[in-house]
Formats: C-alpha cells, structure tokens, sequence
C-alpha cells in the first residue's frame, strides 16, 4: 500500500484521475448489484482491473428513520424502529425497547429478558446465515446461498410462529415482549438447530476448505490492528483482528452474563478470516440457542404493563444504549423532553463505518472481481447507513 | 495448497439428491402461523367505532368510514376501521388497543384481486376472501397497552359515613388525578351520551395537562354548574365509555370534579372572562334549579336581562333540598350558583309564581320565558291507610333535613321505593340513627337509582327487601308507630318484551311495625302558577310539557326545561336543557320565530 507509483497522483489528499487519459475507468458498483448488500453503490476508479480509487455512495435507501421518529408518539416508533436493519430488525427492536424502558424506569420481567435474549441469538444466527450465502455467492459460489437462504426460512418459521412476523418480528416492545412461547417452541427450535448444523458441517467443507475460496479470500481486505480504534472498526470484523471485544462479554445486557460462552477471534484479519470468525460465531449462536432453551422460566409474566400508550410520555432524560448485533456495536441514543415524542433518536450501526471509511479504504489496490467479496466480508446493511 | 481443500468440496455431493425446498403454490398450500399477522377481520357488532386503532396507526393505514347497516347509537360512533393495505404494515398495535378485542388479524396472507382499488378494504363485512379464515396475531391477554383499572377514589369507611354528614367521596389526589386522565383514548363517544355534550376528552386532556384554567374553560362551555355535576352527575358517559368494554370507565365525573377543586372560586372571573354587553332584553326564569341557572348563565352571556323566581330561601332546586350534602357538600354548590348569579342576574326568593306574582304578569313583562320548576308533587302509595301521619314524604324528609330540621323518622324505619330520593331518604335516616329497611316491588337490578347509591346504601346496612308490595298501612301498636301489611311479589316475564313486571302473591302477605314509613315512589309537577289563562295552551304528555329542540313550548315565547320536561329527570339533562333554552330565545328574539 505504501508504493503508490502505479497510483494517481493525490491533490489535498484525493487522487488526481483525469479520465481524459484513458488510463483510468470509472465504474459504478451498484446500487443495484447482488455484490452489495442492499441498494448502495461503490464508485470505483479502475486502471486494469485493479481498484484505484473507491467511493461510497448512499441515499437510494434514505426513510429519514431519525427525524420520522421523532413527528410519532413512543409506542408508534416501535413499528418503525425494526426497518432499519431489514436483515437483523431484531436488534433494533431491543435497543430501542431498553432505551425507552431505561428513559421510563421500566424493569421488564425476568422471563421476557430470556426470551429477548433467544430471539436475538436466533436472528444472530438467521442474519449470519443471509451473509454466508451472500460470501460463497460472492465468489461463484452460488449454490450455498440456496441452501443458507432455506435453512435462514427455517428459521424464518420459527419467528413467525414466535412473533406473527417473518421479517419484521414486531415483538420486543417497551416492557418485554408481547407474548410467551408457542407451546411446543423448543422441539421444533432444536429441530431447526440441528439442520443448520448439519449444514455448516457441509459449509465447512465446501467453502471453508475450498481451495477457490481460499485462493481468493486469504489476504484480502486486510485490516491492520492500528485501524481498529483508529476507524470504529467492531464486531467480528474487529475480532478476526485479535482484538478481544464483544459487548456481550464487555457490558453484558439481557442475560449474557448467565450465559457461558467464549468471545470467538482471530489473527490473519482478511475476508477469510472474518468469515472463519463469524462461522464459528454461529455455532456459537446454536449453543447460546440451546443454553437459553434449558434455562429460562416457562412461566411468569412476560411483559411489565405499559399506562395507555396513547398518552405516553417519557420522563427527561437521555440514555445511550448498546448491543453487540452481528456486525458489532449498535447503539442506540435517545433523548425525552418529557412530551409524547421523543426529541431526538440517533442510531450507530456499524455499517457506516464499515461501508465508509473501511471500505474505501481496503478497496484501493483490490481487483475489481474481489471488490463484492470484499463489501460482503465486512457484512454491512446499507438501510443502517441511512437512517 | 493441501490436497484436503481440493476433495473437500465433493463430500457436499449427496446435496444435490435432496428435495426441493420450496413451496409448490398453488398446489401445496402453506397456511400462516397460529398468531400470524395477516389480514385484518372487525366482529363488527362487538365494534363500537371508537376509531382508536385509527389513532395508534402510525402509518395512517386506517380511516373510520360510516358502514351500510350500522347505526350511530349511544354506545357507538357508527363508524368501522377501513384498512389501507398499501400503508400497512402489519404491525398489529390496532390489535392491541383495541378497547373492546373486535379487530383481530386472520393468518392469511395471499390475496388476489383484478380490483385495483381494493386494497382498502374494510374488515368484518364478510365480503373480503378471507373473513372466514381462521384468526392470526390477538393480543395475548398477559399484556396490554393501556391501563384498564381505575384509580381508586378516596371514600369514608361505610362506619364512618353512615354516622355523618361529611362528604363520602373525598376527591382525586393529583398523581391519581394524571393517571385517571392518562386512561382515556379521545374517542369521545361519550360527547354524545353526555346531555350537555360536554367537551370531555378535552377537558381530560386538560387534567392530563394540569391545565386547570382551559380544564375550566371548557366545562363551562356546555355545563355552568361543574362543581355539582363533578359530583353528582348521572354520569350516562361512563356507561358508554369505551375503555370500559374490556376495564373500568374512565372516571370522567371525578375527573371533572377535580379541575373544579383545583380552581378558586375567586379566579373564575378572570379565568371565565364571561364579561358581555346588554342586548336591552328581558327573560324571567321561573325556577333556580339546575335548569333554570344553566339557562339565566348562558343567557347572560349573551346580554339578556334574566330575572329568578324562586320559591325556597336558596337556590339549587333539587340539587339542595332533595341532595343530601353528604353527597353534594352545599359550599360546592354554592360556587356554581354564586358564580353564575356573579354575572348579573337578579334572583328573588321565597317569590313562587302564582303565589307572591302571577304568571300573566311575567308574560307581560319580559320579552321570553324559561321554566324550569321541578317536580315536587310526591306520588302518594296508592294504598289504604296513606294518609297516616306517620307516612312520611321523602322529598320532605329531605328537604327537612338540608332546612336544618328534625324529620321526626324515629327509630324504625321503612323507605318504600327505588329511586336515588329513596336511596337519599334511606342514607339520611341512617344518618339520624335509625334502622332502616328499603321496600321495593322489583329487584335490585331493576332500581332506578344510581348503583354507587345503592352500593353505599348497603354497605352503610340499609337493609333492602326486594320484590315487596304494599298492601296497606294500618295504625301501629302506639300513635307514634305505624304498621305496614306489605307482600311478597313474584316476577313474571312482560308479553310485549319490556322488562318484567312484580306481580303480588296473596298467600305471601307480612306485617311489619316501624316508627315511619317514608314513601319516595316518585313525583309530579306541578303547574298550578301557569293559571288558567295558559295552563291550556301548553301542551302536555304525561304530565310533561311538550318542547321542541329549543325547549319551545306551543306558547312562542315561553320555553321550558328540566324535569317537567324531559324523561331523564336528572341535574345534566336540566343544565342541558338551559342551555338549549337560551340558545332558543335568543334565536327566538333575533328572529322572531
């Protein structure tokens, strides 16, 4: 990276390309690209098929999420809150349920906080299925989407079945969640565990230990241990990295801290690393999945009753809540002036970092054939960048 | 590169044997999870169009349309959710608040339509493909949105309120005040139950706000007597009230109550502002009951020249002399009465129309006017022996008590009737110290008077014998006794569907010995002062004067209210009818018809 004679020449720190030279290509990379997770794009400057410069560009999926939030009442926001991570929704359904109950002074039963704590260990595990297929498919290999993406609908039934919903669950609100489990939950949960294991046994072959995929993804997308704290780089991206972080361990919530499990990393930090950290991570979920099962009360009250929510308002305050959700930190800042809405709601995904200054950075130098494995191994959710 | 990641690839193999994954619509069917949030089903007779689930909807997904076949009624708006499944999302918190568990969503979730506009749909109707699928996501009854029981109201024990003459309920605290408010949802069905049509989600609002001076701002534009109704309104809201399908009612009277506890009598002026300039005309109002005040307020306001006739010593009507002050304390309302004389309107006492002035007289002199004057002729028992002086009239045994006088009930004694006079002349009596025992034909269900009253009554060891006949009243053992040979009633079912009547059983009569027996049955008015010259002319049925919606009666200039003109006979429906009134002579006098 430091050799940058083949590269443009930088003017106040941007390369200048003068495309009239012909030596240069400017390519646009996405939004509409099944390399990119979602509708972004990446303008790229290519001298031969290699990247020389790299620019994010957002806004196809701008709902402007922050300031709707704050024209709707409290418990309005909660519809609204799960679409700004379409894969993952269920975080934010619990970051913003903790922030409204720690702004409220509200203490949600025991038995919701297990329960909350399964379903974001089940959507963990969903979100992570979504990823892996879009990694193989990155490469070509296409086929193991088809099977994650089913074995992601299996999981997807189990949801539904929890929630009422598939996609957006609309499940943990303010006080808990808004019912128990469906009798007969764990069997078919445990059904469901033990395919995707049976799965990721087969992945681990077919993927992990394909030497197309090594060849392509050992080495790419390097992330340097100096940029960590340097960029906001967290989540198995950091992890793959060496750096022993996971806010379940770090500031545990829910019932993490009942929980036995090891914060999972690694040394190499390169696309096949990160995806060697997050293949461990889910089994890690099917464990946290099945520690929970075995430990949580079946009986008890599973939501802390709310006054007419019409009229709902928020004691002052402001509270900063986080989570670790399958790319890293998501937090969520919430600000009450005491009216019936609330004044302000700033989301951090960690998708803007990995999307923004990561990406433009690791894309320098990579060829144009591994700039979609490269966005994918940094697994980011454009609908978070641009909430 | 080790040969392992060269093979490894190929144990995979035996994938491509397995079955498709997929669903094969539509010749395998996969139905929606058992709390699956599909479309939208009403219980259409269950709705009552509070329009609640129109509120919550953060997407405006759904409107309240009028739907053929359903009736605005008291207890229901009329209208039904309409759901825009363009804006949809699904997100069931119309489910959840919905105040009487009729909107539920079906777990279907494929609908095909060539109508391009039928997306919006309303549910219930049985005209959408999936009415008749099973039902998805309802609210798990472990949770809920809103808080369903009220706040309690502070009260004397029953030992300690059946000894005095405090005021039993002694009023909300001001956290308790909030969280009553806070159970509302605006539907504001009770706008139109209400007689006054009071403004009553805005005035919770104001409760909610601790806005007292818009609170009172807004109870005086419908009710000028709020303090009084705060406490001994009928409440006919409550009964409607929609948080009350699934809870308790909103506790709208106490809510009302307590913006006119937190208000000064002595800020009104300022905070009424109710200032206006004389208009040159005259009104005379026979009767400073609640009708008659309600109409000498409003009149005011706009500019009228109102002169009260009054036979008592005070104003009040019924309000003073047949409300005992345990329920209504009389400082309270004399803060109504004394605002609303405040703004300028004259009053004569003990002057009864047709004794100290005679009626033609008023007609002469005053350019419009409003009647309002009660009923006050008790209906005797109907019975053989009535007329014995220890009989007593629970209208007067009431109004001797507020006079400040001993009714003589003496030790024993019986209440014959069912109505809140009946209630109050038992309460009372209790309070005198004496036992007291309530006689009534039908059954507890069946009595007119409100249920707190009766509840009180019994919780204060009235005791109460239902379905009970007076047959005739004898000479007791002693001048100052009374006998009562009363019988027991059975109730036979109404051929024509009304309610069912008592019907004496002769082998099954009783004779029971009590100091007084206080007869409360109801009663008539009385129109003696109209004098023959008008009491002709005004229409009457049933012994109520007719009235068009001004309360217009067939005299052009003569306009009536209360309880000698409505079926309802309580303080809420008087005021409202002295609203009605001056908002018809005033139309009556710009206009001239």
């Amino acid at each position: 990276m430091s050799d940058r004679s083949r590269y443009p020449e930088l003017v106040d720190g941007k390369p200048a390309v003068d495309l009239d030279s012909e030596k240069y290509v400017k390519l646009w990379h996405g939004p509409q690209h099944p390399g990119i997770t979602g509708n972004m794009s990446l303008e790229l400057i290519l001298c031969g098929d290699e990247v020389v410069d790299c620019k994010t560009h957002v806004g196809y999926l701008h709902r402007g999420f922050e300031k709707l939030m704050e024209r709707r009442t409290w418990i309005q926001n909660f519809p609204v809150v799960c679409r700004i991570a379409v894969p993952e929704p269920a975080f934010n359904e619990y970051l913003y349920a903790a922030g409204v109950e720690e702004l409220a002074g509200i203490r949600p039963p025991e038995r919701a906080q297990w329960i909350r704590n399964l379903n974001l260990e089940m959507m963990r595990l969903a979100s992570y299925m979504a990823w892996l297929g879009g990694q193989a498919g990155a490469f070509g290999n296409n086929t193991i989407g088809q099977w994650t993406i089913t074995h992601r609908d299996y999981l997807l039934d189990l949801f539904e079945e929890m929630t009422g919903g598939r996609i957006y669950h609309m499940y943990m609100l303010p006080g808990g969640v808004r019912s128990g489990l469906p009798d007969g939950f764990e069997g078919r949960l445990e059904a469901v565990l033990q395919k995707c294991e049976k799965l990721l046994k087969e992945i681990e072959l077919v993927l992990l230990n394909n030497s197309v995929f090594k060849a392509r993804a050992v080495g790419l997308g390097y992330i340097d241990k100096d940029m960590i704290d340097r960029y906001g780089i967290t989540g198995p991206n950091q992890r793959a990295c060496g750096v022993k972080r996971d806010l379940r361990k770090d500031a545990p919530y829910l019932v993490y801290d009942r929980l036995d499990f090891e914060i999972i990393t690694g040394t190499a930090s390169d696309a096949y690393e990160r995806t060697w950290v997050r293949y461990r991570e889910m089994h890690q979920c099917i464990d946290l999945c099945r520690q929970i099962m075995a430990r949580m009360p079946k009986e008890g009250p599973f939501h802390e009753p709310l006054p007419n929510v019409l009229h709902w308002r928020i004691p002052p305050g402001q509270t900063y809540v986080k989570a670790e959700c399958t790319r890293g930190e998501k937090g969520y800042y919430l600000v009450s002036d005491g009216s019936l809405y609330p004044r302000r709601i700033c989301i951090r995904g960690p998708s803007y970092t990995h999307a923004f200054p990561v990406m433009e950075k690791l894309a320098i130098g990579t060829d144009i054939a591994d700039i979609a494995g490269l966005m994918v191994s940094l697994h980011t959710y454009p609908p978070e960048i641009e909430r | 590169m080790p040969l392992k990641d060269v093979i490894a690839p190929f144990y995979v193999w035996k994938r491509a044997f397995e079955k498709p994954y997929t669903t094969a619509k539509p010749i395998e069917e996969r139905p929606g999870a058992a709390s699956y949030r599909g479309f939208h089903t009403n219980d259409m007779a269950l709705c009552v169009g509070c329009g609640t689930c129109e509120t919550i909807c953060q997407n405006e997904a759904i409107d309240m349309v009028p739907v053929p076949g359903i009736e605005t009624t008291a207890k229901d708006s009329g209208l039904r959710p309409m759901v825009d499944n363009g804006r949809c999302c699904w997100c069931a918190l119309c489910v959840d608040i919905c105040t009487t568990g009729s909107l539920r969503l079906t777990n279907e979730y494929i609908w095909v339509s060539t109508d391009s506009d039928g997306f919006r749909f309303i549910p219930g109707t049985g005209d959408n493909p999936w009415d008749d699928k099973a039902l998805g996501y309802r609210r798990d009854p472990g949770y809920r949105l809103m808080d369903y029981e009220r706040q309690d109201m502070a009260m004397l024990t029953p030992e300690e309120s059946a000894r005095s003459f405090l005021e039993v309920v002694k009023g909300y605290s001001a956290e308790q005040a909030r969280k009553e408010a806070e159970r509302c949802v605006d539907c504001g069905i009770c706008i139109a139950t209400c007689p006054a049509h009071m403004d009553i989600p805005e005035y919770i609002k104001a409760v909610r706000d601790g806005d007292f001076e818009t609170g009172l701002r807004l109870l005086y534009r419908t009710n000028p007597m709020p303090a009084t109704c705060g406490r001994i309104c009928t409440h006919r809201c409550e009964e409607v009230c929609s948080v009350g399908h699934m809870g308790d009612p909103v506790a709208i009277r106490w809510l009302k109550r307590y913006i006119c506890d937190q208000v000064p009598e002595s800020d009104y002026a300022d905070i009424l502002r109710d200032q206006s300039t004389s208009n040159g005309r005259k009104v005379a109002i026979i009767g400073a009951g609640p009708g008659g005040l309600s109409a000498a307020y409003y009149l005011t306001r706009l500019g009228y020249a109102v002169t009260l006739y009054e036979s008592q010593e005070k104003g009040g009507g019924m309000l003073r002399y047949g409300v005992p002050s345990y329920r209504l304390p009389y400082d309270q309302l004399d803060k109504d009465i004394d605002y609303i004389l405040s703004l300028g309107a004259t009053i004569h006492y003990n002057t009864r129309v047709g004794r100290e002035l005679r009626f033609p007289e008023l007609m002469a002199d005053f350019d419009a006017i409003f009647f309002s004057v009660g009923l006050s002729d008790p209906y005797g028992l109907g019975v053989e022996g009535e007329d014995h002086p220890r009989v007593l009239s629970g209208l007067k045994v009431l109004e001797d008590v507020t006079h400040d006088r001993d009714p003589d009930v003496g030790r024993r004694v019986a209440v014959i009737g069912g109505g809140n006079v009946a209630m109050d002349a038992a309460r009372v009596s209790r309070r005198l110290g004496a036992e007291v025992t309530v006689l009534y034909r039908r059954r507890i269900e069946d009595m007119p008077a409100d249920p707190e009253e009766i509840h009180e009554a019994q919780a204060e060891q009235v005791k109460f014998v239902t379905q009970a006949i007076p047959v005739r009243v004898e000479e007791g053992p002693s001048p100052r006794q009374v006998n009562i040979r009363w019988g027991e009633a059975e109730m036979v079912a109404d051929e024509k569907g009304g309610r069912p009547r008592p019907v004496l059983m002769e082998d099954r009569i009783h004779t029971e010995t009590y100091d007084s027996i206080i007869s409360a049955i109801g009663q008539g008015g009385d129109y003696e002062f109209l004098s023959d010259e008008y009491a002709d002319r005004v229409e009457m049925k049933r012994g109520k004067v007719i009235a068009n919606e001004y309360r217009q009666t067939t005299i052009p200039k003569l306009f009536v209210g209360g309880d000698i003109a409505n079926n309802t006979a309580d303080a809420i429906s008087a005021i409202a009818d002295g609203h009605q009134a001056a908002v018809g002579i005033d139309h009556f006098l710009s206009s001239g018809s």
